[in-house]
């Protein structure tokens, strides 16, 4: 029976969201402008109305959620991101997997950054909470699904299956429900997808706080107060959105077969712009907390980063991106919500910017290159344009669909190799913004002239020269763009370290973190340098093939063909394939596939032989995802196995594809990423034509290329899985076939009853081929046996080397401590004001 | 000459450069026919061109070509202007290959007779299609 309840408890509930958003706006707008006599009753009104928002919003997602959790196939959500296989955890990707649901984790995620500011501050209160309401009605009109005339606001969640699609099914029986849900992406069934999203949806949604501080700044007056507030959750959303960029970097490259943890994808590029500028409006407000400069820059630059949030969420999800990116988002029809939603923000900080820009203070005083300001300003305007750099290729399809939505035609295409466009920019820039946090930091803790600068860059200067130079001898950096690369990231590690260790001796810790996060800048860029300059494809031109074309011979073949059980070499390595294997439940390694065969029931088998300790023949296992295959790669190094890789692979009939996770082996010093790009389907094979064989018990001969020995027959007196009635006759061949090293043994049986012949032949796999017992002839002791071949099991597969990827992570986490230890110090710093009274 | 302007000037030429290369090095979507007449002029900039891939009257693919180590492949796409060509791309076949929708191709001809894909991108039938909630459902 379909439940409706659920689904319009949900739908309910997300009016009841955009009604008390706009509500609690107009409320806090009348809390604001109202007489001290009437303020107290505002607010409370105000805040009641803004929690039923923040209540509804929770029960939307607690609906969509109890739709999946309970299977409910009946709603067009849990059938297309849901499945009955899938565990607890999986159930929470599903709920983000589709837009509808990451609009709620947003609306959800900004309810709790309204709460907390509603309790953590006093005057800023109503206008703050204005822009968040707002900002919430907009997000929860997405998922509205309201339609009035032809207008349809929002697409909803809570549609049933019925309703979304047309099969023919629904008219003979509409209340049809279908027995399983077509499941979540495999890709996405991963650990990284379900804490992935609710960071990074965290991070676009705290860009709001600041945002909301500055436009409550603006419009009340307040021309910079509202810096000091702002400024821990300025610190907070780009750490925690770099945090989101950074598990997105390193869930690519554990599990998506893209090659490597960066692209260059305009989806990518859309959070990275965001970010840099939001790093770059930390930086200047903390310029202007300093010594008062930068405020307009500070306004311009927390505005900009809110609006590039909403613009990368329209480019994502209005379908404009269409083929130029690899991350498919399906078209809601929400792209001109979207706009407005992108716009109205635009055009209130424009209006609100522009009204106050004669008002804000900024210094007549012209800054000395002495001067911290000066180079913070240096390296703030570094940021955007390295921002500048990548959103505007990123936009060619937004820049065509506005072109021809004027009746133009423009047929620009984004850059061919996005990886060599954007790197031969950024790895510039990269450069630049690392010199310039060694000398900023100088700056910014001591008074600098010419003389002080040089005493104090002397010694950092010393020291990175000669550990550069190790590390260019050493580790073979021999391209001079690196080697500039390496000795401007050593001159970050090394100065920042200095000021470090000075901050330590003479203060306390809380002052650490800029010095820390730019440790880590210097960590990155050296790491992402070597990982991606250095990487070295090892599956390379290993066919052995040459071509009849010359230009064929040219191209570099990036991928290797593993047949199984055959020793191939690549590069230091014989690697030779063993074969596929599951995952069962319960059991820590994998387990060959070839002894498991699957039930009628999900993720079930039924052991074809002991296994170890694990289970015995005939047990039923259970198994994790059974499409999943693992492909068991041994790799040896002069004779010796040194270790094997299990990289994942699946065809996937409702993805449409072949579904690849990459395996690595993880060095000190570097990565050997390998993935699987095609496999052998062997599960219709298209069998060759009938081969025969004729031999004798104790004879030798070849199979295919197979040397088989035939070493005898015997009669059964039973058989699996077959009763033998009296007068039968059974007879049981044994072949010994070698394939490399391995000694199979396939044994076709032959029954007789009542004079009518029945074979049960032999099928293995991982040889490809078939092999029945045809017929005997005792008179000449002979059997004959026909084969039949397909083709031998294989994997094709690439391998690539990345050196010192660790610093690159290690980095990373050195920068988001160095953020955490900043938002410390500040959110510190706005409370003991705030407990003053002054805020 | 103040030193904000020379910032300002500083900012700006950058800007310009940045504009410059973006439109410089934007690829842009061509058909067959276009694509040659680049390659006739010695323009070897990488290119996009759209279309289909060649089938039959039973709506099979025909044209696919796997290399014996099946690391690389050809195929014959149909351009949207109707020009038949042979592809050549350097990877194995992605596993939807076949049945893709229409495809994007990203390269430039090698020689008159084939054109090299660096990179190709599928649009692929949606996931949900009327027949897949009758197959899961019956």
């Amino acid at each position: 029976m379909i439940n409706t309840f659920i689904g319009n408890l949900g739908h309910v509930m997300s009016i009841v969201a955009f009604v008390s958003a706009l509500v609690s706006a107009y409320a806090y707008y009348q809390y604001y402008k109202a007489n001290e006599l009437e303020k107290a009753s505002w607010r409370r009104f105000s805040r009641v109305s803004f929690y039923i928002h923040a209540v509804s919003s929770v029960m939307i997602a607690f609906s969509l959620f109890e739709i999946i959790y309970n299977h409910r196939f009946e709603y067009f959500y849990a059938y297309s991101h849901s499945s009955k296989a899938l565990p607890v955890h999986y159930m929470i990707s599903s709920f983000w997997e589709g837009q509808e649901g990451a609009f709620i984790l947003w609306i959800f995620w900004n309810v709790i950054l309204g709460v907390t500011l509603i309790h953590t501050n006093k005057a800023w209160e109503a206008p703050v909470m204005i822009v968040f309401a707002l900002v919430q009605a907009f997000l929860v009109s997405m998922i509205m699904g309201v339609v009035i005339g032809d207008l349809k606001i929002g697409s909803s969640p809570f549609i049933l299956l019925r309703d979304a699609t047309q099969a023919p099914i629904f008219q003979m029986n509409p209340d049809f429900i279908p027995e399983d849900g077509t499941g979540l992406n495999p890709l996405l069934q991963n650990i990284w997808m379900v804490i992935h999203p609710p960071t990074l949806f965290l991070g676009y949604a705290s860009t709001l706080v600041p945002f909301a501080f500055l436009i409550g700044g603006l419009a009340t007056k307040r021309y910079s107060e509202w810096v000091r507030p702002a400024l821990p959750w300025a610190i907070f959303s780009a750490m925690v959105l770099g945090m989101g960029i950074l598990m997105g970097a390193y869930w690519a490259y554990v599990t998506l077969n893209f090659g490597g943890y960066w692209n260059w994808d305009p989806v990518e590029n859309a959070v990275y712009v965001p970010w840099l500028i939001l790093v770059a409006s930390v930086h200047t407000m903390i310029t202007y907390k300093k010594s008062s400069t930068a405020l307009k820059t500070s306004i311009v630059l927390v505005i900009l980063s809110f609006i590039l949030v909403l613009y990368a969420t329209f480019l994502v999800r209005s379908g404009v991106l269409g083929d130029a990116s690899v991350h498919s988002f399906t078209d809601l029809g929400l792209s001109g919500q979207l706009l407005i939603y992108m716009l109205f923000f635009l055009a209130v900080s424009l209006f609100f910017a522009i009204r106050s820009w004669k008002h804000i203070p900024s210094s007549e005083r012209e800054a000395s290159v002495y001067s911290r300001e000066f180079w913070i300003f240096i390296g703030a305007t570094t940021l955007g344009l390295m921002g500048f750099q990548v959103i505007l290729p990123t936009s060619i399809p937004a820049w065509n669909a506005l072109v021809e939505s004027f009746g133009g035609i423009s047929n620009m295409a984004p850059p061919a190799d996005q990886v060599e466009f954007y790197t031969k920019f950024q790895l510039w820039f990269g450069v630049a913004l690392s010199l310039l946090t060694a000398v900023g930091q100088f700056f910014w803790w001591e008074k600098m002239d010419k003389k002080a600068l040089k005493d104090a860059l002397l010694t950092p200067y010393i020291i990175s020269v000669l550990l550069s130079a190790a590390i260019i001898v050493l580790a073979k950096v021999y391209d001079w763009r690196y080697m500039i690369i390496v000795l401007a990231g050593t001159f970050t590690i090394v100065a920042n370290a200095v000021i470090l260790s000075k901050l330590l001796k003479k203060s306390t810790f809380k002052l650490a973190g800029g010095s820390l996060a730019h440790i880590g800048l210097g960590m990155v860029l050296i790491g992402i340098m070597f990982s991606s300059g250095y990487s070295d494809t090892i599956s390379i031109n290993m066919s052995g093939l040459t071509y009849s074309n010359s230009w064929e011979d040219e191209l570099n073949k990036e991928h290797v063909l593993l047949w199984i059980n055959k020793p191939t070499q690549m590069k230091d390595y014989t690697v030779i394939y063993r074969g596929r294997q599951k995952k069962v439940v319960g059991i820590n390694e994998l387990v060959p596939a070839k002894i498991l065969e699957s039930t009628d029931q999900v993720n079930e088998a039924i052991a074809l032989e002991d296994y170890k300790d694990y289970f015995k023949k005939g047990d039923k296992v259970n198994l994790v995802l059974e499409e999943n295959d693992y492909f068991q790669i041994d790799y040896f190094q002069n004779e010796v196995l040194k270790f094997s890789l299990n990289p994942m692979s699946q065809f996937n009939e409702g993805m449409g594809g072949l579904i690849s996770s990459p395996d690595s082996k993880i060095y000190l010093n570097r990565d050997l990423y390998t993935y699987v790009a095609a496999m052998n389907d062997y599960e219709d094979p298209e069998w060759k034509d009938d081969e025969f064989y004729e031999v004798s018990p104790g004879e030798q001969f070849h199979v295919a290329d197979f040397v088989t020995y035939f070493d005898g027959a015997e009669v059964l007196t039973e058989i699996d899985d077959y009763v033998l009635q009296e007068g039968d006759v059974a007879v049981k061949a044994k072949l010994r076939i070698l394939d490399y090293d391995v000694e199979k043994t396939l044994e076709p049986t032959f029954i007789i009853r009542n004079n009518q012949v029945g074979k049960l032949p032999v099928v293995d796999n991982e040889l490809g081929i078939k092999v029945t017992l045809d017929n005997i002839i005792p008179e000449e002791d002979q059997f004959v046996f026909k084969v039949n071949q397909y083709q031998k099991d294989y994997v094709v597969m690439k391998a690539i080397v990345k050196p010192y990827i660790n610093v690159l992570w290690i980095g990373s986490i050195l920068m988001l401590v160095g953020f955490t230890v900043a938002i410390y110090r500040r959110f510190d710093e706005f409370k003991k004001m705030r407990d003053k009274g002054l805020e | 000459m103040k030193k904000g302007h020379l910032i300002g000037i500083g900012i700006i030429a950058i800007a310009i450069v940045i504009i410059m290369t973006s439109i410089g090095d934007a690829s842009s979507y061509e058909s067959f026919n276009t694509a040659m007449e680049m390659k006739k002029d010695g323009n070897e900039n990488a290119i996009h061109v759209v279309g289909q891939l060649k089938k039959d009257t039973g709506g099979e693919v025909v044209g696919l070509n796997v290399r014996e180590d099946k690391t690389s492949f050809t195929f014959v796409l149909v351009d949207n202007e109707g020009t038949e060509q042979e592809v050549f791309y350097n990877e194995p076949v992605p596993a939807d290959f076949t049945r893709s929708e229409s495809v994007v191709v990203i390269g430039q001809y090698k020689t008159d007779e084939i054109f090299i894909a660096d990179k190709i991108l599928m649009k692929c039938p949606s996931k949900y299609q009327e027949t897949d909630v009758q197959a899961a459902g019956m």
